[in-house]
This record gives C-alpha cells, structure tokens and sequence, in this order.
C-alpha cells in the first residue's frame, strides 16, 4: 500500500496487537479520502499506538508523551493548507495530554485525531489508563480498579469537537469508514478504536489469547442505533459504537486565524464579527 | 531614520523579534514576561504571523516546534515556573534540531517564591534542565537595547546552528524603561537555516512538513534518515554531533564586553541586570584609583572559557556578583582553575545588587 513507509516495516507491535489493524484502517481511510501524501502530517505522542506514524510514507512527528496535538496545534496554524492527523493512545490523550484534547476540541483546530484505545499502558507494560474499565486488572490495579473511566467520546464532544466517532479494531469497515469521514472534516474530528493488548490487557483479564480479545470487541459493543432502544440494565458493561456528532456549523479555527489576519491587512478593526 | 523612543525591555524583545522575522508566538501568562504576549497578540497578525495563548507552557513550547518544523521562525516567552514546564520540549528541539527562541524573563524561585520579584536564579536551570547531554545557547541582555539586539541574534543562531536558543532575560531588563536608539528598520538581515546543499558538516540540512520530502522527526534517538534506531554506534554519534555544533562554535558564539582589562588586578565577572551595577562600582573604584576591570557577557552558555582562562592569568582577583546564590560562580572557577582567587557575591532577598555595596569587595576590604 502506497501510505505505508515498507523500509521502516517490520513494526514494533506485539503479535495479536490492535495497533496494526487500527494503523491499516488509518492507512485505508487515507486512501479514501484521496489523502495527499505529500502534504499530510501524522503526529503522535509516546506509546506504543505512537509507532505507527513511523510506518506512513508522510511527513512524520513523534513526539514527547502526551503533547501530539500541542506540536500539531502549532503545525496547522503555521499550514493550514496541511492535512494534519494525530495518532495516539488513550493513556496518551487522555491522562498526560487531557488537557492539550479538550482546549484542541474547544478551538475546533482542524486537526483529524485517533485515538488507539487499548484500555492501557502498553509501552510501560500494562499499567491503569482513564480508560481502563473499573473492575478490570491491570498491574497498578491489581484488585481490580477503582476508578472509573473516561467516555472520550462524549467527553470531546462536550468540549466542542465537531466530528466524533467510535469503533474497534474487530469492526474494521466501520472504523475505515469513520477515520474517512474525519479526515474530510473540516474542524477537530476524534475518532476513538478500541484497539486490543491481548499482551497486558488481556494477560490480566483471562484475554491473552488475541482471538479472546476479538470476541470481547465484538460481545462487548453495541451499536448507537440498537442502542438506542436499549434499557440502561441492558446497556451496563457495553460499549457504545457509531458516529455520535457531526456538525459544520462551527468555524475551524487555523481559517478563522487567517480570515483575521486578512481583514487586519485590508485595514479592518479588531471587531468580533 | 529612527527616532529615540522610551521603551521597556519586553517591549524591545518584541520589536527585535519582529524585526528579525517572528512569525509564531505561543505562550501562557506569566509575570514578569507577559507584555511579550500582550504586545505580540496585537503585532503579529497585523504582519500576518500567528499568535496563540495556549493551555499551558508545555504545550506553548511544543506548538512553537511544530510551527518551526513547518517553516516558521517560533518563539514563546516566560517566566521561572514555566520554564521549568518547557524543559522536556526544550531537550525535544534540541535532540530533533528545531530552531526556536525561549525567552525566560527570570523571577525568584524556587517555586512561586515571591512572584514577580527579580532574580537570576535560572543560569543552571537554563544550562541543565532538560534531562541528558545537549547544546544550549544562553543569551543574557543587561539593557533594554541589548534585549533587542540579543532577541534578533537568538534566531539567526536557532536558525543557522538548528538549536532552541534561550534568551535569559530578568525582571530588571524586562521592565525597565530606557530611551533607546533602534537600528533603522530592515537592517537586520533575515536567518537562515542550513538548506540542501548549504548546511555545514556538522548540521544536517533542515526539510520543513509540507515540502514533499516525507520528512520523519522524532525524540528518540534517530539515525540520518529521521527514523529511530537502537544503535549504539547512531546514539553516541548523534548526542557527541548534537552537544559538538556548539562546542565547536564556542569562540564565535562568545559575546563579551570588557573594561579595563589590561592593567587590571581585580575583575568583576558580571551579566544581566546586575552588571549594570557592577559596571557602576567599577567606575567607582577607578576613580578611587584601584585597577579594577570588568568583564560583561552577553552569552552564558557556551561559556567564554577561554576568556576566564586569559583573564584569571593575570589578575589577583575575579568578583562574580549574582542575584542568586552562586551559579556562574562555579563555572569561572572552574575555568580559573586556581590561578587567581574567585569570589561570589550573592543576593537572594530579590534586591538588585547596588554598586555601593560591591565597593568593598573590589577594594578588597
Ligand atoms: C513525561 C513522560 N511520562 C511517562 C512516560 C512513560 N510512558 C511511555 S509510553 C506511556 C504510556 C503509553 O500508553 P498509551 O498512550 O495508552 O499507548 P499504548 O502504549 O498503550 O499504545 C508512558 C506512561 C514518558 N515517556 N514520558
Ligand atoms: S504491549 Fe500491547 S499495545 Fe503494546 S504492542 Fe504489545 S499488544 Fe500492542
């Protein structure tokens, strides 16, 4: 395939590892969407989900734990022109780089993330993230955990995302599907994968084998629109997949920026519109 | 022509920045550097650059790499606790080579200390405080028109040597007023990175995103195609290249005044805000008839070594007054190395050092 970068191939990944399926989504979606290899930037932080922008042919940034979308933040105000992505994992964006996500999502920056979420840290061996399930095993919650997890989801979406999306790395056509309709929004589009670590997520669990961890994808999902008739007994313990919001209606921020510095050069005021 | 004007240190930084090209500013509040982001947010986009006030310091100095990976001349500004916050994207621009200028109008620490209080209490925090082996540049102004010459030569060094350069300003040179001369608009030449084909030995060419190369940047420790490796041998090469571009240029990035040096005996090792007032003494003394010289630096780190070196031959004594509690004293000891008596001066109540009180120190009372 034309987006993957074969010299840097074989990847880090474990055997059963969501990443590649998740990367292979992002690489088919960029083919949908007539991604222009030449003028996408993949960013990512640190983590194991983080390889994968080593393995697309684009201009590539890897970057320190958690801040991704801070260095894409100032890649896409200095060329908007640029089709931006970042790729990372959910202990990534949502612990150490919460912050960076909900004021990305807040200015609407027109910035496509993936969130690979296995639940875990994977690259520190398999350690609680915010969105380990309460009640699951991890090596820093070996009683099972206490805290409750993050719905990214509805969390980006509150704080002013214009695209979001989740899906699995078992429902691959549904996840390609959904990182093209994000790569082809204008504005901040979050699509979150539910990427399975049958290595520290599963082990824990009674999950190692990757065809277990399939399964719960698929046993443990449901989709919005049966959802929806769903009683909340029914709904405990499952996942909510689908596309949740999808607006146009709020301006993307890089363009904003530039629309004020025209204005500013035909002798306009500071006016707020 | 210019005319005189009555401006303060920030607003020198600001006007040396844009006149040497600024074309992206990221920052987060902090006293005493945040006229540098008020004055930005309402110049740049007049001159079509960008500014941004981000969620915080990290992501200030992390948006300021991304801007310059894709072309742009970045800095961001602040202050003791959030130059503490930058520090591990400051040891990213220096390992992925991004230019960029820092700009930390110190404050009293540790912590919160007292805010907004002078002091010069970063030097090593500037020097070493990112983690593992690494260049930096440190340039340290004493006056507000220094603040602006010093500003537009941290980026043609970013620029040419591919290093996050750091401008160690204080709360004294920030907001001091002076009336100052500026050099007539477009005379600061525009700078450079190292291209294809022009970049020398020791700097690898720069590729902005967005060129078509495919460019693959990263943190860890990578070999000359961008992508990381596990490899001893790329590891000790790059951090040894890394750290030797600008050991290398040591004698070319020093930038010293001096007084009085040839007949000195006694010589007052002096930066920032409190030069001003060791210059002062140093006058003082003269009159007073004592071989008192001065030596002024404008450029902390790579530190002028063999300046030290030279000066310690001669003289009995050498002065290294600091608003802290001894932090360059250490490394011009180390760089007399026994061959004349160093002295530290310190103060640490967030009071400028006066001249009257260096007196007799000089004098040798
Ligand atoms: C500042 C900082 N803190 C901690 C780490 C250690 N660290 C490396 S990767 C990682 C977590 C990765 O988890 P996630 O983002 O969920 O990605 P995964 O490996 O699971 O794909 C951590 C904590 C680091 N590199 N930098
Ligand atoms: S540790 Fe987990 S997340 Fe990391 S590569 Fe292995 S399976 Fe994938």
């Amino acid at each position: 395939m034309r987006f993957l970068r074969r010299e840097n191939l074989p990847h880090i990944w474990c055997v059963g590892c969501g990443h590649g399926i998740v990367l292979g989504a992002v690489a088919r979606a960029m083919e949908k969407a007539g991604v222009d290899q030449d003028r996408t930037v993949v960013v990512s932080g640190i983590g194991c989900s983080s390889r994968a922008v080593g393995y697309l042919s684009m201009d590539a940034l890897h970057t320190t734990h958690g801040r991704a979308l801070a260095f894409a933040t100032g890649i896409k105000l200095a060329r908007p022109d640029l089709r931006v992505v970042v790729l990372a994992g959910d202990g990534d964006l949502a612990a150490i780089g919460g912050n960076h996500l909900i004021h990305a999502a807040r200015r609407n920056i027109g910035i496509t993330t993936v969130c690979f979420n296995n639940g875990i840290y994977g690259m520190t061996s398999g350690q609680y993230s915010p969105l380990t399930p309460a009640g699951y095993r991890t090596t820093t919650s070996p009683f099972g955990h206490l805290e409750r997890d993050f719905d990214l989801c509805r969390l980006v979406q509150a704080a002013g995302a214009t695209y979001v999306a989740r899906s699995t790395a078992y429902h691959v056509h549904q996840t390609i599907t959904y990182i093209t309709r994000a790569l082809n929004h204008d504005g901040f589009s979050f699509v979150e994968v539910f990427s399975p670590c049958p290595t520290y997520f599963g082990r824990f669990n009674r999950m190692a084998d990757p065809v277990k961890m399939m399964q719960w994808l698929h046993d443990g999902t449901v989709q919005a629109g049966q959802a929806a008739r769903m009683t909340p007994e029914e709904l405990r313990g499952r996942v909510v997949i689908g596309e949740f919001h999808r607006t146009q209606e709020v301006p993307e921020y890089a363009r904003s920026y530039r629309e004020m510095i025209a204005r500013l050069a035909e002798g306009g005021d500071h006016g707020a519109g | 022509m210019s005319q005189p004007r009555l401006m303060q240190g920030n607003e020198a930084c600001v006007e040396g920045a844009l006149e040497a090209g600024l074309q992206f500013f990221a920052g987060y509040p902090i006293t005493p550097s945040t006229e540098i982001a008020e004055l930005l947010a309402d110049r740049l986009p007049r001159v079509g650059g960008f500014f941004i006030q981000m969620e915080d310091e990290i992501a200030s100095m992390a948006a300021v790499i991304g801007a310059s990976l894709a072309g742009m001349r970045a800095m961001t500004a602040t202050s003791g606790p959030g130059f503490s916050l930058k520090q591990e994207n400051l040891g990213y621009a220096a390992i992925t080579e991004t230019p960029c200028v820092v700009v930390n109008v110190q404050r009293v620490g540790p912590s919160t200390g007292m805010p907004t209080s002078p002091a010069q209490g970063d030097v090593m925090q500037a020097r070493w405080g990112t983690h593992g082996d690494h260049p930096v540049v440190v340039l340290t102004p004493s006056s507000v028109l220094e603040t602006y010459t010093l500003t537009a030569k941290a980026f043609a060094i970013a620029d040419e040597l591919r290093v996050p350069v750091i401008l160690l300003t204080d709360e004294i040179t920030g907001h001091m007023r002076e009336r100052v001369l500026l050099p007539d608009p477009g005379t600061i030449p525009r700078s450079r990175r190292p291209r294809a084909g022009q970049a020398p030995p020791d700097i690898p060419p720069m590729e902005h995103f967005g060129e078509g190369r495919r460019v693959m940047v990263t943190g860890l420790y990578h070999d000359s195609t961008g992508f990381w490796t596990e490899s001893r041998e790329e590891a000790d090469r790059l951090v040894r290249r890394l750290a030797g571009k600008v050991e290398s240029r040591r004698e070319q990035l020093t930038m010293v005044d001096r007084w009085h040096l040839d007949d000195a005996q006694v010589v007052v090792v002096a930066y920032g805000c409190v030069a001003r007032s060791a210059q002062r003494a140093v006058h003082l003394a003269r009159e007073r008839g004592h071989r008192v010289g001065m030596l002024r630096l404008s450029c902390l780190w790579p530190f002028p070594r063999h300046e030290i070196e030279a000066i310690a031959e001669r003289v009995d004594r050498i002065v290294v007054p600091e608003m802290n509690l001894g932090q360059m004293v250490g490394e011009v000891e180390r760089a007399a190395c026994g061959r004349c008596k160093v002295i530290g001066y310190n103060r640490v109540d967030t009071e400028l050092i006066r001249p009257e009180e260096l007196l007799p120190v000089l004098e040798g009372v």
